[in-house]
């Protein structure tokens, strides 16, 4: 056993601060023993001949100067097995539904490494979501990470369980799994996605860690980590095409900033980190196909935006990193529009290399870049309509007012369950675009609109 | 002489019990990790860890290389992709598989290929730094000039021909030195030029509004700033592929795994329209992702812009992007925040502005030491925090570049690609450029583009007013305004990068559109002043079909089509009257 050291000369926040210890390693994992007889886990932040600093995830509540310190030599590492599927996890790793501990088949540091570049392979299979202005607009492909970008009270965990639902790669039955982490979000929210993970069968191929509101925020800062390992275990080693769902980004960042205060540092925009970016992509970047693996890694996490502000540190760095974005609207929630993706600031920077011939079908680039330029046009009319009236617009303007009214109600709303093939969500684009003159439907080649428009196909 | 570490903060190292200069680099710990001095305080130095710090202990041994950190010049940089230190990626991943490890050393070029090497010089010549003493054919189409280094002079005493190695004897002087193919240069040092000489031949890009309305001149400098998913990387792809430059290198510097993966199958796949071969063989990557070390990424743009002064130096064209700048500046700011350094303005260190311009300083058309020409360009992606340009990163930049490719997140949420906004985007060397535009171009060009940016004003104003009242209470000419300048948007200035036509649009090309356009808009300005209506000009069919020309193989037969097509209308619209005042203009205008 190691040494136990009880010389903790200081404590603020989650963090201790010890002296005249033995060496002690840069990001060890670190056990700490309270008077009361319980435990507690750290890490080490910073370390020299004359002091080391902790921080303690489950928080320092209870801690004094005289608990004992025992360094552990190692890193954080999770226990991982093909057995996690079907079980349920603290934020921590420890199972919370009493099942067995799990029997490690590996023991993996939480941090990962980040893969070559070199080694990806361009994600680029066509991930079938069912929603339309997903698969029609904004396209996800596996590998990618795509999170949605919501505000409180948005149905943004009716989406991604729609999604975790629908999810498939046409033609393809290849293993799938889905990790799930929360983390902070409430038990009720929690029990929600659980309960639809239940009905639905899919908690058998999925692997859940909790870390609710309650939890310690610090203990935030390792769920997400301990999930992505357990992720790319599970696709890497088992080749299992993987989804990933974090939720919410949002409460993960404002544990770093606490972090961050309590280490006294120089704050970045907004009281966050300066170093928000480079964390975010640690996690992130932790998503994609690598060359000669069968498995993938794909994140559709969930982040609100505080305020419903895109430009907030928190969307803003993640939309730096992700590979796009779904925005979710609450004008379009508000007019009782399921789901209320705002396609126009959405984005999916893979959409081009997993959309299209062989992939999907060739109009589609053609069809989705049609719909956005109508719609954005259309939508920003809506402003003019209110100020001068709709007479005084020209047939052209009047046209792309009505196809922004279509677009919402035809295209964007679908039901709960509605899982629409990517046949339908084009063909429902083409039936929209034909109420245009075809002399506007400039963003178009002659070959697809002979071939498609509904007034030429035979 | 042995040191050891004191203490750890993440990528920020204390060692102590060692003598080093500023910018040593050193060996960390067991593992013998790479690091760089940047801070030297009474018997401590502070260094900066290219590679992850996790495990590593205080009273792990130290140990000083006394070498700057510097970058392996000579044959085979071309086709490589390099992690921000110059490690090959390919090599890291036979040595450690798909994950990156930590503790592996690998040399930037490498050392056991054979290239044929045909000298230029001859024993008894006298030589000095920069002169070419041979030549090594390093792909297809880019001969490598191999050079005596800076600080080298002295006469030729033998020189060889024949397959070696970069790091074989090539040439032996009279007074002992001897010559290998290969160099060495520390990265935070400029290589020195004989002169500066001004920019005055457009780095021609194949991207309308680029070449168009806001060009760079070759050994120009010019920034790209845009909030996310406004096309600051499809832009800098769009440059390194159609650019007409003999060098790229690309640095990836902080951004993402996927789009370095996406270049590399690119690449080696797209030709050089110039001169048909793989674009990868005239390019040189810097992959140092977002999750990669920090400081490897501050050193990523420093290993770029020393292999584009390299090339420059043989007398080529370099062009140079970095994607993105920012990034580069976080990691200045997340090491100066771990060694407590005084912040500036948002915690960025105050030698932030200094960097920015000693890195853009480095470009420029020059005449080597040897008297040849060459240049570099450099174009930085800049990604401000929430789009707004006012903060630090973007300022300081743009107190430097001569061009400004303002990136707009409306366009961008529009789809109107690239999201270039033409009110608030600048080029400085409109100006110097306008004598190659005549002479290579048309003589006319300068007219059409200043007329098309002053219409293009004219619309922003228009705007305004129909925001208030509706378009259709205008007059009919500034509704035909409107009209025209939707053209130029819509047909001109919007590319999609992502059709295989569309994507590439040599200069002959853009001026033909532009000029289409023109004749469109002065016929139906006529056509107003005769009579006919606004109503009945929106309807033709040849201003809808110019617009699709740009995505046509043959672009010429389509252009035609549509301009004989575009003649027949105007003519079947003249009334009596307008022809008369048609022909009554263009007399005017021949005179
Ligand atoms: N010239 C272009 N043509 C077509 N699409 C473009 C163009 N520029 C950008 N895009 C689209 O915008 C998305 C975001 O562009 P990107 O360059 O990645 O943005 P940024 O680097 O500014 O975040 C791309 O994935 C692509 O869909
Ligand atoms: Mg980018």
């Amino acid at each position: 056993m190691t040494k136990e050291y009880k010389t903790i000369t200081e404590i603020s926040g989650p963090l201790i601060f010890l002296e005249k210890t033995e060496p002690v390693s840069y990001g060890e994992l670190v056990n700490i023993n309270l008077p009361d007889g319980s435990t507690k886990r750290g890490q080490v932040l910073d370390t020299s001949h004359d002091k080391v600093v902790v921080q303690v995830f489950e928080g320092t509540g209870g801690l004094n100067r005289e608990s004992g310190v025992r360094f552990t030599g190692e890193t954080i590492k999770l226990a991982v097995s093909s057995d996690m599927l079907g079980r349920i996890l603290s934020g921590s790793g420890d199972p919370l539904d009493g099942g067995p501990r799990i029997i490690p088949e590996d023991r993996l540091d939480i941090n990962g490494a980040a893969i070559n570049p070199y080694s990806r392979l361009p994600p680029e299979d066509f991930i079938q979501t069912g929603i339309s202005t997903i698969d029609g607009t904004n396209t996800l492909v596996r590998g990618q990470k795509l999170p949605i970008f919501s505000g409180s009270g948005l149905p943004h965990n009716e989406i991604a369980l729609q999604i975790a639902r629908q999810a498939k790669v046409p033609g393809s039955e290849e293993d799938f799994a889905v990790v799930f982490a929360a983390m902070g979000i409430t038990n009720e929210e929690a029990q929600y996605f659980m309960a639809d993970f239940e009905r639905t069968g899919a908690l058998e191929r999925a692997v859940v860690f909790l870390n609710l509101a309650n939890d310690p925020a610090v203990e935030r800062l390792i769920t997400p980590r301990m999930a992505l390992t357990a992720a790319e275990y599970l696709a890497y080693e088992h080749d299992m095409h993987v989804l990933v769902i974090l939720t919410d980004i949002t409460n993960y960042c404002e544990a770093l900033r606490q972090m961050g205060a309590a280490r006294e540092e120089v704050p970045g925009r907004r009281g966050y980190p300066g170093y928000m970016y480079t964390d975010l992509a640690s996690l992130y970047e932790r998503a994609g196909v690598v060359k000669g693996r069968k498995g993938s890694v794909t994140q559709f996490s969930i982040l609100s935006m505080p305020g419903d502000d895109i430009t907030h540190p928190i969307p803003d760095l993640s939309g730096y990193i992700t590979e796009g974005q779904i925005v979710i609207s609450r004008e379009l929630h508000m007019k009782g529009i399921y789901p209320p993706v705002n396609v126009l600031p959405s984005l999916s920077r893979l959409m081009n290399s997993g959309i299209g011939e062989g992939h999907t079908r060739d109009d589609h680039k053609a069809v989705s870049d049609q719909m956005y330029a109508a719609y954005a046009e259309g939508k920003d009319l809506r402003g003019l309509v209110a100020i001068v009236g709709k007479d005084a617009l020209s047939d052209r303007d009047k046209k792309l007012l009505e196809f922004a009214d279509m677009f919402e109600d035809r295209f964007v709303r679908q039901g709960l369950e509605e899982d629409r093939d990517i046949e339908t969500t084009l063909t429902i684009g083409w039936e929209m675009l034909a109420e245009l003159p075809e002399s506007m439907l400039t963003r178009i080649d002659n070959k697809f609109i002979e071939k498609y428009h509904p007034a030429h196909k035979k | 002489m042995k040191g050891e570490i004191y203490r750890i903060s993440g990528p920020v190292v204390t060692i102590q019990g060692i003598n080093t200069r500023m910018y040593d680099v050193v060996k960390i710990g067991h593992e013998r990790l790479m690091g760089e001095v940047i801070g030297i305080e009474g018997d401590r130095s502070i260094v900066q860890v290219y590679e992850e710090t996790a495990g590593i202990r205080p009273g792990e041994p130290v140990e000083n290389t006394g070498m700057p950190l510097s970058v392996q010049l000579g044959p085979g940089l071309l086709e490589s992709i390099y992690d921000g230190i110059q490690r090959p990626l390919p090599l890291l991943r036979d040595k450690m598989g798909d994950f990156i490890e930590r503790g592996v050393m690998a040399d930037g070029l490498d050392q056991e290929k054979l290239w044929e090497f045909k000298s230029t010089a001859k024993a008894g010549d006298a030589i000095s730094g920069g002169d070419v003493i041979g030549t090594v054919q390093e792909t297809i189409n880019v001969e490598h000039r191999i050079m005596v280094p800076p600080n080298v002079s002295g006469t030729i005493d033998e020189i060889k021909d024949g397959k070696f190695k970069v790091v074989d004897t090539i040439c032996t002087l009279t007074n002992g030195t001897e010559l290998q193919m290969m160099q060495k240069w520390p990265v935070r040092m400029p290589r020195p030029v004989s002169k500066k000489l001004t920019p005055d031949t457009p780095l021609v890009t194949g991207q309308r509004i680029l070449d168009g309305l806001f060009p760079v001149a070759k050994g120009g400098t010019a920034a790209i700033p845009g909030p996310f998913g406004s096309g600051k990387t499809v832009t800098q792809q769009q440059l390194a592929k159609w650019s007409d430059t003999e060098i790229v290198v690309y640095i990836g510097c902080g951004e993402r795994g996927n789009e370095m993966a996406d270049v590399l199958t690119e690449f080696p796949e797209l030709e050089d329209p110039k001169t048909g071969r793989p674009l990868m063989e005239r390019t040189v990557l810097i992959a140092n992702t977002s999750n990669m070390p920090v400081a490897a990424r501050e050193a990523s743009v420093y290993t770029g812009i020393t292999i584009a002064e390299y090339y420059r130096d043989m007398g080529y064209d370099v062009s140079l992007m970095a994607d993105s700048t920012s990034r580069w500046a976080e990691a200045m700011r997340e090491i100066s925040s771990r060694l407590e350094e005084m912040p500036g303005e948002e915690g960025y260190p105050a030698y932030l502005s200094a960097r920015l311009s000693e890195f853009y300083e480095r470009a420029g058309r020059v005449e080597s030491l040897a008297g040849l020409n060459g240049s570099i360009t450099i174009i930085g992606a800049v990604s401000p925090p929430g789009g707004d340009f006012s903060e630090p990163v973007t300022q300081n930049t743009l107190r430097i570049v001569k061009v400004f490719w303002a990136l707009d997140a409306k366009l961008a949420q529009r789809r109107h690609f690239p999201s270039i906004n033409w009110l608030s985007s600048y080029s400085l060397y409109t100006k110097g450029l306008a004598d190659w535009y005549n002479d290579n171009v048309s003589p006319e060009w300068v007219k059409l583009r200043d007329n098309a940016m002053d219409m293009l004003q004219q619309e922003a104003e228009l705007q305004e007013i129909v925001q208030l009242v509706g378009s259709d209470a205008l007059p009919p000419d500034q509704q035909l305004t409107l009209e025209i300048t939707r053209m130029i948007r819509e047909i001109f200035l919007q590319q999609n990068a992502f059709h295989p036509v569309d994507t590439f649009c040599p200069m002959d090309r853009q001026y033909k559109l532009l000029e289409t356009i023109q004749k469109f808009a002065d016929k139906a300005n006529a056509a107003l002043e005769s009579g006919v209506t606004m109503q009945d000009i929106v309807k033709l069919e040849s201003k809808d079909e110019l617009g699709k020309v740009r995505f046509d193989e043959d672009f010429e037969g389509a252009l035609k089509k549509v301009i004989d097509k575009m003649e027949d209308e105007f003519d079947s619209l003249k009334s009596e009257d307008y022809a008369a005042t048609a022909t009554a203009k263009e007399a005017e205008q021949i005179d």
